[in-house]
């Protein structure tokens, strides 16, 4: 299939698009155009990325399977490891620019404040999935357990957005707007789930047929 | 089901060392590029006039005020372009953009309740009621960061004094104008429109409490609460109502605007404390706005000398 081919020749480009968000930030700091708080600017913009990443990459499997184009698939693993990037990014943001690496700071906080908590947790479950997103991590671990762990990525969306949604003071528009789009993107899986366990007995999915891994 | 063992993983999948490699440098350059955001900002800042004028009418300020503090004053330009203003917008960014539409002359602001002479003044007079002062005054957002603000005003206590409080009058209610066709954050129940706060009548009397018209010795800007707003410097921000056209004395502590959206997490009094967190976040530490380091937050912010004894004998944690 000719996309198919293309896959290997594109991912160069898409790559650099990936990296235009962060490109665009580091350039308005540079200008002296973050404004009059630019750490929180900073803060705000790698968290945002990290969930419209994140969504991009839940979104691969509804549409692959609903607009029929199985190679979205290989560029997941990219879109996956930006989550990663602009998670980690927001991440050293909380612990150098906001809390100045002060530990016993930081622990109160996680245990303290559940928006942090949340967010906390939401990064944490990231890592593992970067870990293991080598294609000798899939090896070793075997498809299957490499797809069972990397559902983590739901628990990790959702914990994501509750982040948002708790520490919001009261106009909540944008954290209910990635609500929307991670569970409908989870609904998807519900619904694909279903289906195909419906599919009569011997008659594979031609979902698990084309699975990459 | 799947069938047999996993599929091989195709030759085309595997990403090229190269790539790899790639992917490992920029996750290392992580943390670069936060340092070179960091010090792009700094340079600038170096290169960026101190000042921006604003094109508010000049006022005519006449005392400087020993309530002023001697702290290095935020720049007008962060002053006029990061506020909190939710009738214009509920990012720091859209007021300064929004509020010039809202048209403040004229204005009058209605002056009733338990009061002898009830009265309602047009906003040129009340400009002229007492002498306009300059005084420098921290200002604390409850949302962590502060700044320092050239106000110009006079003591709110010059206006009570002319409407004469009657016994019955123990807490001051202030009403932000409520003009939703320009105030268009107002089209969303975002907060109970029209915005309101209050205070207890001693802390409306303290001669700290400043009722303001400007900022830098010019008008208030527009996303800065003109054309009067009140400005009560030992409690959060958002008790410092803005674009006030009603001024009400009454007998029972009345609602407010935040108090109303979430009773927890903003209470009646508001005071600035560093030991007594939002339910959220922490309060211990704040956000100059300008500086890379946070710095510990202060006692009523600094302005426990003046206030504190307004709090004797009262538990701050209940009473937040």
């Amino acid at each position: 299939m000719t996309a198919d081919r293309l896959v290997p020749y594109s991912k160069p480009f898409v790559f650099l698009l990936c990296l235009v968000p962060m490109g665009l930030l580091v350039r308005k700091g540079v200008e002296g155009l973050l404004g009059a708080n630019p750490i929180e600017v900073i803060t705000h913009s790698t968290g945002d990325w990290t969930l419209i990443f994140l969504c991009i990459t839940l979104s691969i499997t509804p549409l692959r399977r609903l607009l029929g184009l199985p190679w979205l698939v290989r560029y997941r693993r990219m879109t996956g490891l930006f989550a990663f990037f602009h998670g980690f990014l927001h991440f050293m943001t909380y612990i150098w620019l906001d809390q100045f690496f002060n530990v016993h700071s930081m622990i109160k906080d996680v245990a303290k404040r559940p928006f942090i908590t949340a967010g906390f947790t939401a990064f944490v479950l990231m890592v593992p999935l970067a870990i293991t997103s080598t294609a000798g991590m899939i090896r070793r671990l075997g498809g299957r357990r490499w797809r069972i762990l990397h559902r983590l990525i739901y628990v990790s969306a959702c914990a994501g957005v509750i982040h948002y949604y708790w520490l919001v003071k009261a106009d909540e528009t944008l954290p209910l707007r990635f609500a929307a789009i991670v569970g409908a993107l989870l609904a998807c899986r519900a619904v694909f789930y279903f289906r195909d366990r419906r599919r009569p007995a011997g008659a594979p999915a031609a979902e698990h047929a084309e699975r990459v891994t | 089901m799947l069938i047999g063992k996993p599929h091989d993983i195709p030759s085309s999948e595997i990403t090229p060392r190269s790539m790899y490699l790639n992917r490992r440098k920029f996750l290392a350059g992580a943390a670069a590029a936060g340092a070179v955001a960091l010090a792009g900002r700094a340079a600038g800042e170096l290169l960026r006039p101190g000042l921006v004028s604003a094109d508010g009418a000049k006022l005519n300020v006449t005392v400087k005020s020993p309530f002023s503090t001697t702290e290095k004053m935020t720049s007008l330009e962060d002053i006029t372009h990061y506020n909190n203003y939710y009738e214009f917008g509920t990012d720091k960014y859209s007021p300064a953009k929004n509020a010039q539409a809202l048209r403040t002359r004229p204005w009058s602001v209605k002056v009733d309740g338990e009061v002898l002479k009830p009265k309602t003044f047009d906003i040129d007079d009340l400009i002229k009621l007492a002498p306009m002062e300059e005084r420098i005054y921290r200002h604390r957002c409850v949302e962590g960061w502060s700044i320092v603000v050239p106000w110009n005003g006079y003591s709110f206590s010059a206006l009570i004094n002319q409407v004469q409080p009657t016994s019955k009058a123990k807490f001051v209610q202030f009403v932000t104008d409520l003009d939703r066709s320009v105030m268009t954050g107002t089209r969303e129940d975002i907060l109970n429109w029209p915005y309101t706060e209050g205070l207890r009548m001693d802390e409306a009397m303290h001669p700290l409490t400043l009722l303001c018209f400007g900022l830098y010795g010019q008008e208030l800007p527009k996303q800065d609460g003109a054309p009067v707003r009140i400005v009560v410097p030992w409690k959060y921000g958002f008790k410092s109502c803005k674009s006030i056209v009603h001024i009400r004395f009454v007998e029972t502590q009345p609602a407010t605007a935040w108090n109303i959206e979430s009773p927890v997490e903003y209470g009646f009094y508001s005071n600035v404390n560093p030991n007594v967190d939002h339910p959220r976040w922490s309060q211990a530490t704040e956000r100059r706005l300008g500086d890379f380091f946070k710095r510990k937050t202060l006692m009523f912010n600094g302005y426990g000398d003046q206030v504190a004894g307004l709090y004797t004998g009262m538990d701050l944690r209940k009473y937040f």
